[in-house]
């Protein structure tokens, strides 16, 4: 009875959309699709979105790691304020994020050095606020988990911090850190609010993938937005792949 | 396999377009609706040789959104915007001379579902009840501006008084079931299925039939003569390029091609096969008084008309 | 062990630049006409009903999600059938697809050409269904691990002695998996407070009846009116902030037998 009704609610909620993704393609036809995502616009919004990520994601996961040993494993003051605003990203509408940034970097600002908003720094800089959280999220809990008994004893034993992280700590997080680094790029890829309020959603210029959905969408092009959905949503799924595979807890019997 | 299908087109990005510097590019800013129009018109700029090596980046959205986006300091060495009271907006900021030209014409029109089935033909069809309406918001889009201002002048044209279509309009927006940003997007709310009638350009109606979308337009007796404006950015890197667009825009070859996507000509020597209204009126004409009087009157943020009607039906006050 | 200087030094700048001045610069520009600037924003007509549309949609989303999150993750762990791990994999969808699509998704099977004859596009039906969508995972896999955890031992002692499935689950089970549960309420009401990529697509955006909280701020930046979008902005924040604390607290609540 319970099953039924889990399973029916999964199916209304979530695999009921999931299977729009490919019915919709079938339905619009896959040639149609793919002359839109190979359109240049289109394909300069994956290079946009590529490039984003590939800013964003190494920025967090050194991040990542950095405030997850300093948290789990030393003092210091305003540890409290840290966690909060790590953790803040997890909690926080994408459009108060894109807004604050407007804010900052814009006419009335505080800061004006160049061209940050309307151009790519303004949109990786939303996308590092949006995706802090995940790979830091990932490694706390692991670090407690493990201990620093080894790293204790490598101390003791002459070696140095350096040496002691490289060979000790980051092996025993790495699986942490991928799962992490998979959380995150996907985040990353998926972003949309920020970015769309920081960017200007210039095509060829500052359209990411997402953006590029809106822009079909709002031309009445319903086979461009849902080709590159599609891709997207291959993508997503190859991330949830990566996801099941590597995660760190089971949850089933 | 699959994957490796993906990347290739990916890949060949990454290479081509580095590789593919320009000698010059040109940012245009536009509103929402001209973008397959545009695209066209810009493949065909590129064809001559004047246009050979001019790359474009596009960026289209609710007209009065994008000249603030501009003004806040966004890229641009064109805007194509649909009135003239969002170009005043960015000649104010000094970043446009004043005394821009105009690309492109078209007017306000009803769209309807096919068949009409409530037989809607004049702006008083609109007041009957039941009748339910989509304009998008004055405060952030050019097509509503355009819609109101029309409303407002048909009554005029029809003999009313300043109060009596005021009064008119307050009416119409009893009736409004839908204010989305820009006009774009009201299409897509209208074709959706929402409302009876969308308020839009005849350029718009026309894009959309184009597109395969089930759609019909009525233009009524009385209706507003849109005139499209278009500016080069003072503080552009490109003004000759944007220059030598502007004057192609407004040559035959790139009027025809208007022409095919709905709008009407602004070049005397191309054809307008679109029909007239002997109850058609522009902007300029006393009882609008102009785009800078209109603003005033109507779309002021704070004492505007348009503030006091959305307040009294519940409708957005601000973009 | 104490922090080094070159890596609180990282931390610190990093965590500024890209978290704290943005923040700051949000709180400031919301005071811009000062504190009765703030309110008069808060107050207008649009912006309160968007408010109040955002928190009670987050409010039922929230509690729809304790309610099925919770029967879901109890049919994944304790039940078994066919396609159990599919449907596990799947759960975290919502994580991995951007919000964009969702909209489009949730639009396609239920907007004007559903292929279910359902039409609640631009409803607050739509809202619903697609906040129910993109914090499904939240409460799910805060609780699976919970549960997995648990030791039945006392369940099948109670359940010999004769009390009844509903009495073996409200008694014993639920004060366990109680912090768990209510975590993944948190983060699915933040989640849906601040929900913006697929409502932009479903939700037809009408003021005073589709209209979010999201969606205004937006509208609000980009039709210039910085100090309004700040001011509810700040307000969003805010809540952010108390849900992460209640977040926080929850997750001691639920550790503290570990750390006793």
């Amino acid at each position: 009875m319970r099953k039924t009704i889990a399973l029916s609610y999964l199916t209304v909620v979530l695999l009921g959309p999931l299977a729009m993704l490919f019915w919709r393609i079938w339905q619009e036809g896959a040639g149609k699709a793919w002359s839109a995502i190979s359109e240049p616009d289109t394909l300069h919004a994956f290079k946009l979105t590529i490039e984003i990520a590939a800013i964003a994601v190494p920025l967090n996961t050194i991040f990542g790691i950095v405030v997850g040993l300093a948290i789990v494993r030393t003092r210091f003051p305003g540890k409290g304020l840290v966690n909060a605003f790590v953790d803040l990203p997890l909690a926080l509408s994408p459009v108060v994020v894109g807004l604050s940034l407007f804010l900052l970097y814009g006419r009335t600002g505080w800061i004006h050095i160049g061209q940050i908003l309307f151009a790519l720094p303004a949109m990786v800089l939303a996308t590092v606020f949006v995706s802090v959280p995940y790979v830091a999220r990932e490694v706390i809990p692991t670090l407690r988990e493990i201990g620093d008994e080894q790293e204790q004893a490598a101390h003791t034993l002459g070696a140095s911090g350096w040496q002691t992280f490289w060979r000790i700590t980051l092996p025993s997080i790495r699986w942490a850190v991928i799962y992490g680094v998979v959380v995150t790029t996907a985040r990353c890829l998926g972003e949309y609010g920020a970015v769309a309020v920081v960017s200007g959603s210039i095509s060829g210029r500052t359209e990411t993938a997402t953006l590029r959905v809106q822009d079909y969408y709002e031309n009445l092009d319903q086979a461009g937005a849902y080709g590159v959905s599609l891709m997207l949503g291959l993508i997503a799924i190859v991330v949830l792949v990566l996801m099941t595979l590597l995660k760190p807890k089971e949850g089933t019997a | 396999m699959n994957k490796t299908k993906k990347l290739i087109p990916i890949l060949l990005a990454l290479t081509i377009v580095p590789a593919a510097a320009a000698s010059s590019n040109l940012s245009l800013v536009a509103y929402s609706t001209p973008k397959p129009a545009m695209a066209k018109i810009i493949q065909a700029f590129q064809q001559t040789p004047a246009g050979k090596d001019v790359s474009f980046s596009q960026s289209y959205g609710p007209s009065t959104n994008q000249a603030r986006a501009v003004s806040a300091g966004q890229p641009a060495d064109l805007v194509f915007l649909s009135t003239g009271d969002d170009v005043n907006l960015l000649v104010d900021a000094g970043l446009v001379a004043p005394g821009y030209g105009i690309a492109a014409d078209t007017v306000v029109v009803f769209a309807v579902r096919d068949g009409n089935p409530k037989h809607i033909k004049g702006w008083n069809d609109l007041l009957r009840p039941g009748v339910q309406v989509v304009t998008p918001n004055p405060f952030s889009s050019g097509s509503a501006k355009w819609n109101i201002l029309a409303a407002y002048g048909a009554e005029r044209r029809l003999g009313k008084t300043d109060k009596q279509a005021t009064a008119y309009v307050q009416n119409l927006f009893k009736h409004v079931v839908s204010q989305d940003t820009s006009g774009s997007n009201a299409t897509n709310t209208f074709l959706a299925g929402k409302g009876d009638v969308l308020l839009t350009y005849e350029s718009e109606a026309i894009n959309a039939r184009l597109q395969g979308k089930n759609i019909q337009y009525v233009i009524p007796r009385q209706t507003m003569l849109i005139e499209l404006p278009v500016a080069v950015l003072k503080k552009s890197s490109n003004k000759d390029a944007a220059n030598t667009f502007i004057r192609f825009l407004k040559s035959p070859p790139a009027q025809r091609l208007f022409v095919q996507y709905g709008f009407r000509p602004v070049n005397k020597s191309v054809k307008n096969p679109y029909p007239s209204r002997p109850g058609m009126f522009k902007v300029d004409d006393n009882y609008i008084g102009g785009w800078r009087h209109a603003d005033k009157v109507w779309f002021d943020p704070k004492s505007g008309r348009m503030v006091k009607i959305e307040q009294a039906d519940g409708g957005p006050t601000s973009g | 062990m104490d922090l080094r200087p070159v890596e609180l030094g990282f931390v610190t700048t990093f965590l500024t630049v890209v978290v704290a001045l943005p923040i700051a610069a949000l709180v400031w520009a919301s005071r811009a006409d000062g504190w009765s600037g703030f309110w008069y924003w808060i107050r207008q007509p649009e912006p309160l009903s968007a408010l109040k549309l955002t928190l009670v949609m987050a409010a039922l989303v929230a509690l729809t999600n304790a309610v099925f999150g919770t029967l879901i993750a109890w049919v994944l762990v304790r039940d078994s059938f066919v396609g159990q791990r599919l449907v596990n994999a799947v759960i975290d969808l919502p994580f991995a697809l951007p919000t964009i699509v969702a909209g489009l998704l949730v639009l396609a099977l239920y907007g004007p050409k559903s292929p279910v004859h359902v039409h609640a596009a631009f409803t607050r039906a739509a809202i619903y269904l697609v906040l129910l969508f993109v914090t499904l995972p939240f409460v799910v896999r805060t609780v699976q691990p919970v549960l997995h955890e648990l030791d039945t031992q006392m369940e099948e002692a109670a359940r010999s002695l004769g009390a009844r499935e509903l009495v073996v689950f409200t008694r014993i089970v639920l004060p366990s998996i109680l912090p768990g549960i209510l975590s993944g309420v948190a983060m699915a009401f933040a989640r849906a407070v601040g929900e913006i990529g697929s409502i932009v697509i479903i939700s037809g955006n009408r003021p005073f009846r589709t209209e979010l909280a999201s969606v205004w701020i937006l509208n609000q930046t980009q039709s210039g009116n910085g100090t309004g979008a700040a001011a509810l902005a700040t307000l969003l924040l805010a809540i952010s902030f108390v849900v992460l604390l209640g977040v926080g607290g929850f997750r001691r609540l639920a550790t503290r037998h570990e750390r006793a």
